[in-house]
């Protein structure tokens, strides 16, 4: 007869399971919390997450971590419901605002600010079992696609340490990947959480834009952001956004529109799903092998069933200069409040109020910040808010119309890569415009507040690469069974000569 | 200069009134919108603008909001949107103001001053009416050397009430700024006072030659702190603008601010007039999308406005129109006015007693009409007292004077202070009879015949029984007593 396994054994195995079978353990009280956050902090240790190597964490806290879990081992011995994450280590994006650990969103204007109230998604985190075990690196403001824009250095890739983890929610993607948590929280503008999804070979889900509350998430475009879930599974994600979402009094952009339980059948076919595959997304130029992981992808949803049919979105290529007019238009307004007066950083200056102004700006912000500052506050200035804000604006509802049309047209769902290559190595790419080229098909669901979600579909010399499914409004339903469908079929189905990711 | 040296240019006038509405709570957070608590303590996340906090519309500002427009006679639009006014200041915490620009909550409005007066009536159009919230406040002259920043104003609910440039002389636009306070009042929309800061006023004034009709360029005057101080600071401002153009000069588009101690307005050293607010419609706040049968209700339910009052106040009470005027200037007088005419079933002393002892008494007190101790039903308890002769007019006015003092009801104090009517005859008799005692030469004279010494001796006997012998019947009494 075989022993049982130590404690700290069967913890760090959980951690390496499904959530729902992690948790159940919880529930059943065959594994504590504590030892849960154990294994997630010893983990963290093995992998390197520390500043000098993956530089994951901008802030952890193991003692509270700690002492959160043993609230939760009480509330099991009182047989009060723990909730559907019990004991379950999440990690948080820090422009997430929690309480006793800084939120700083990865900028030195808010070095050391710790918020004096918590977001309405970590509220929903911990009244469901969830253990808060640290706040993710990420790109300034969420200004980034490769998380090198952190004040606080860049976060590495899991994957290949040379190479970036995309962003901006870069540290919460690479807990993931790395082991240290099933869950973590990121947010979305214009892919920030599917790019790094894709680059670090997990999933990441961009709800629609109202499912989630923005309440504590620092604004950057505020008619874009979203909260988005990033996991190792769709099913944990699908877990994760069920907890997280619903209208919030406190946010008048949440929707009010019932989160259903996304029901994920195992070896469920997709007989009538008709999936999209818009040309625009994949065009002459794309990476080859891009190419070859999307079509196969496509085959895997045809062999369950589903329908194939060629679609068009013909403003597809408005999107990256439509969105790089209105988000850095908001964030030029949302940024305002960073002007040393009531909190964070504050530089005294000889030259009175100006001169304070300029100077905590000039020295709290950093490059990517103040291009986009700058760049929106011109966007919106007199004689030019016609010709960039206002059109952006129109150009906006045609994005938005191309998905109502194909959605209405009888698709169900969209199928296109995430990023049109895989992750690149840091320090590679120096053109803020072809940075920019990384959100090429994940912004316009941003734009058109549609759910998105980003599923692993293979590797290319070793790195992952990541094919997207966008469904219509609050369709988070055929989204989750279409991925959720797609990663079985895939799941053991390495090409030769493909490492497993 | 002169009136005359004006006399050829006729003065153009919009107003653009910034009123406080009377909610509890602010415009987009839960926190108290009361004046007067300690620094930094009305205040949360959403106010102070910490990083991650998000507006929420309070529905109530909006209900006050239309009450406003809708008094105002406006067109209300279904569908209204929220901006963003961007400027950076350190008593404003987002680094904008949550106000509207394109699409404002209501349109196309018009009040009529003038309607009492001898003059013709002046209909003066209402551009617009929206929404917007309160900076903070800047304090400067607390710490040497630092400027301290109090936010419990921040986020406070404002309406601006934007004019048409229809008025002609300043003594109109006093006549606008007045009739509106009344109209703002009554409807409970603001307390709309100039000294809380909750109703503030700047004007758009330009100068042209009279009888052309294309409009000079205009001056926007700030910092006036009172109905006076706009129409002082109307007349130097226009007076500038002739002088300026009289002597060939032109009118530079500035702001001038108001320095009532010299009397004369002064370029604003402040460069807001270059302002680029970079409006952009509030993406944290949907369109407000108005049911309109709400509006409607909103609408129904606003108070009897003062032309109305007016006019069924002078019908009701049969008043004259100077009288209903006077009454229905605040709308707090005129509720209280109506109160106590019915309570004391006699309008016409209502009348008396309200314009006189009670407005005398306020004063007196430096309180409002609201905070008054005595309140109309026991106002008119006490006229109907007098009126049922249980109290001499100048008892009543004795007993008002307690009323004032302790709040009791009349009946109460009448009580104690021995003040109600003393018609027993053996103590009238008594009273009498040392009168004609003291008095032998009027008593001779009395009852010889020269009855016009009745009111003397009546006088006299009153006063003796400290007001409280019962006049009628020493009237009566005193012809017998004389005889005897
Ligand atoms: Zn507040």
């Amino acid at each position: 007869m075989k022993p049982p396994p130590r404690a700290p054994d069967l913890a760090r195995k959980l951690l390496a399971q499904p959530l729902t079978e992690c948790v159940a353990c919880v529930r059943e009280g065959g594994a504590l919390p504590s030892d849960l956050v154990s294994a997630a902090f010893d983990r963290a240790d093995d992998v390197g997450a520390g500043r000098e190597s993956l530089n994951i964490f901008l802030a952890t806290d193991r003692v509270r971590a700690t002492e959160s879990a043993k609230e939760l081992t009480a509330l099991i011995g009182r047989a009060e419901a723990p909730g559907n994450l019990a004991g379950a280590p999440v990690a948080v994006k820090d422009n997430i605002a929690t309480l006793h650990m800084p939120t700083t969103c990865g900028s030195k204007v808010l070095e050391g600010y710790v918020s004096p109230y918590e977001a309405t998604v970590v509220r929903r985190l911990r009244a469901n079992g969830a253990v808060i075990i640290g706040k993710t690196n990420m790109d300034e403001f969420a200004m980034g696609s490769s998380t090198e824009n952190s004040a606080y250095g860049p976060t590495r890739n899991p994957v290949d340490i040379r190479r970036v983890p995309g962003g901006s929610s870069g540290g919460s993607a690479a807990a993931v990947a790395a082991g240290i948590v099933r869950l973590a929280l990121g947010s979305e503008t214009g892919g920030s959480v599917r790019q790094p999804a894709s680059f670090c070979g997990i999933v990441g889900v961009k709800p629609t834009y109202g499912r989630v509350s923005r309440y504590g998430l620092v604004a950057f475009g505020s008619s874009l952001d979203q909260v988005g879930v990033l996991g190792r599974s769709v099913e944990d994600t699908a877990i994760g956004l069920e907890v997280i979402a619903g209208c919030d009094q406190l946010d008048s952009t949440s929707a009010d529109v019932p989160v259903p339980r996304y029901e994920l059948e195992k070896n469920a076919r997709l007989d009538g799903l008709v999936i999209g595959k818009p040309k625009e997304y994949y065009p002459e130029g794309l990476d080859p092998r891009v190419a070859e992981r999307c079509e196969r992808a496509l085959d895997a949803f045809r062999e369950l069933g589903a329908e194939v049919r060629d679609v068009s979105l013909p403003h597809t290529s408005y999107s990256i200069p439509v969105y790089y007019v209105v988000a850095p238009a908001e964030a030029s307004s949302n940024l305002a409040r960073f002007d040393g007066v009531r909190y964070g950083l504050r530089v005294a200056s000889e030259s009175g109020l100006t001169g304070m102004y300029e100077a905590t700006r000039a020295r709290g912000f950093g490059p990517e910040v103040t291009r986009r500052v700058m760049l929106g506050t011109y966007v919106l200035s007199a004689g030019y808010y016609d010709a960039y804000y206002k059109k952006a604006q129109s150009v906006r509802t045609l994005i938005a119309q191309d998905f109502r049309d194909v959605f209405l047209s009888g698709v169900d769902v969209l199928f296109t890569p995430t990023t049109p290559t895989p992750a690149f190595e840091l320090g590679a790419v120096k053109d803020p415009y072809e940075m920019y080229l990384s959100d090429i098909f994940t912004a316009s669901a941003n734009l058109a507040g549609v759910p998105a979600i980003s599923v692993p579909i293979g590797t290319a010399s070793g790195l992952p690469i990541g094919g997207q499914i966008i469904a219509g409004h609050f369709e988070e339903s055929a989204m989750f069974r279409a991925a959720f469908g797609l990663e079985r079929a895939l799941a053991g189905k390495a090409l030769p000569g493909e490492g497993s990711a | 200069m002169s009136a005359a040296a004006t006399a050829d240019y006729e003065m153009v006038v919009g107003l653009e009134v910034h009123v406080q509405l009377k909610t509890r709570t602010k415009a987009f957070c839960a926190c108290s919108a009361d004046f007067g608590a300690p620094p930094n303590t009305n205040v949360c996340p959403v106010c102070l603008a910490l990083p991650g906090a998000l507006p929420v519309l309070n529905r109530h500002a909006v209900e006050l909001a239309l009450r406003a427009a809708l008094a105002l006679e406006c067109k209300v639009n279904e569908t209204s949107v929220f901006a963003r006014k961007n400027y950076f200041y350190p008593d404003l915490p987002k680094g904008y103001q949550i106000s509207q620009y394109d699409r404002p909550l209501a349109e196309k409005g018009w009040l009529t001053i003038g309607e009492l007066d001898e003059h013709t009536p002046v209909r003066v159009g209402i551009t617009r009416v929206h929404m917007e919230e309160d900076a903070g406040k800047s304090v400067h002259d607390r710490y040497p050397g630092a400027t301290a920043i109090d936010l419990n104003r921040a986020g406070v609910p404002l309406i601006e009430i934007v004019s048409e440039p229809d008025m002609r002389s300043a003594a109109e636009a006093g006549a606008y700024l007045r009739l509106l306070k009344q109209i703002l009042s009554y409807a409970g929309v603001s307390d709309v006072s100039m000294e809380e800061g909750s109703l503030r006023v700047d004007a758009n004034v330009s100068a042209r030659i009279r009888g052309t009709t294309k409009l000079g360029t205009k001056t926007e005057v700030k910092n006036m702190n009172s109905f006076s101080a706009v129409e002082r600071a109307l007349d130097s401002e226009f007076a500038r603008q002739v002088e300026l153009l009289r002597g060939g000069g032109t009118v530079q588009q500035q702001t001038m601010l108001w320095h009532g101690t010299k009397g004369e307005t002064r370029p604003s050293r402040s460069k807001e007039e270059s302002h680029d607010y970079r409006y952009f419609p509030e993406p944290d706040l949907p369109p407000l999308v108005l049911d309109m049968e709400w509006v409607g209700r909103v609408g129904r339910e606003i108070p009897e406005l003062p032309d109305a009052r007016r006019k069924r106040m002078a019908e009701e009470f049969k008043l004259s129109a100077a009288d209903a005027e006077l009454l229905t200037a605040s709308a707090g007088m005129s509720e209280y006015f109506e109160a106590v005419a019915r309570a004391s079933l006699d309008p016409k002393a209502a009348l008396n007693w309200v314009m006189g002892e009670v407005s005398a008494a306020i004063n007196a007190a430096g309180v409002t009409i609201d905070q008054f101790a005595v309140r109309p039903a026991d106002l008119g308890e006490l006229l109907r007292m007098v009126r049922d002769d249980v109290l001499s007019h100048t008892a009543a006015k004795r007993v008002f004077a307690r009323m004032v003092e302790t709040g009791k009801p009349p009946a109460q104090v009448a009580a104690e202070e021995g003040l109600q009517k003393i018609g027993d005859d053996s103590a009238l008799v008594g009273w009498i009879d040392e009168v004609l005692r003291e008095n032998p030469a009027e008593a001779t004279r009395y009852r010889n015949g020269e009855t016009k010494l009745q009111g003397v001796l009546v006088g006299l006997v009153m006063k003796k029984s400290k007001g409280r012998a019962d006049p009628r019947k020493v009237n009566q009494l005193l012809p017998e007593r004389a005889r005897s």
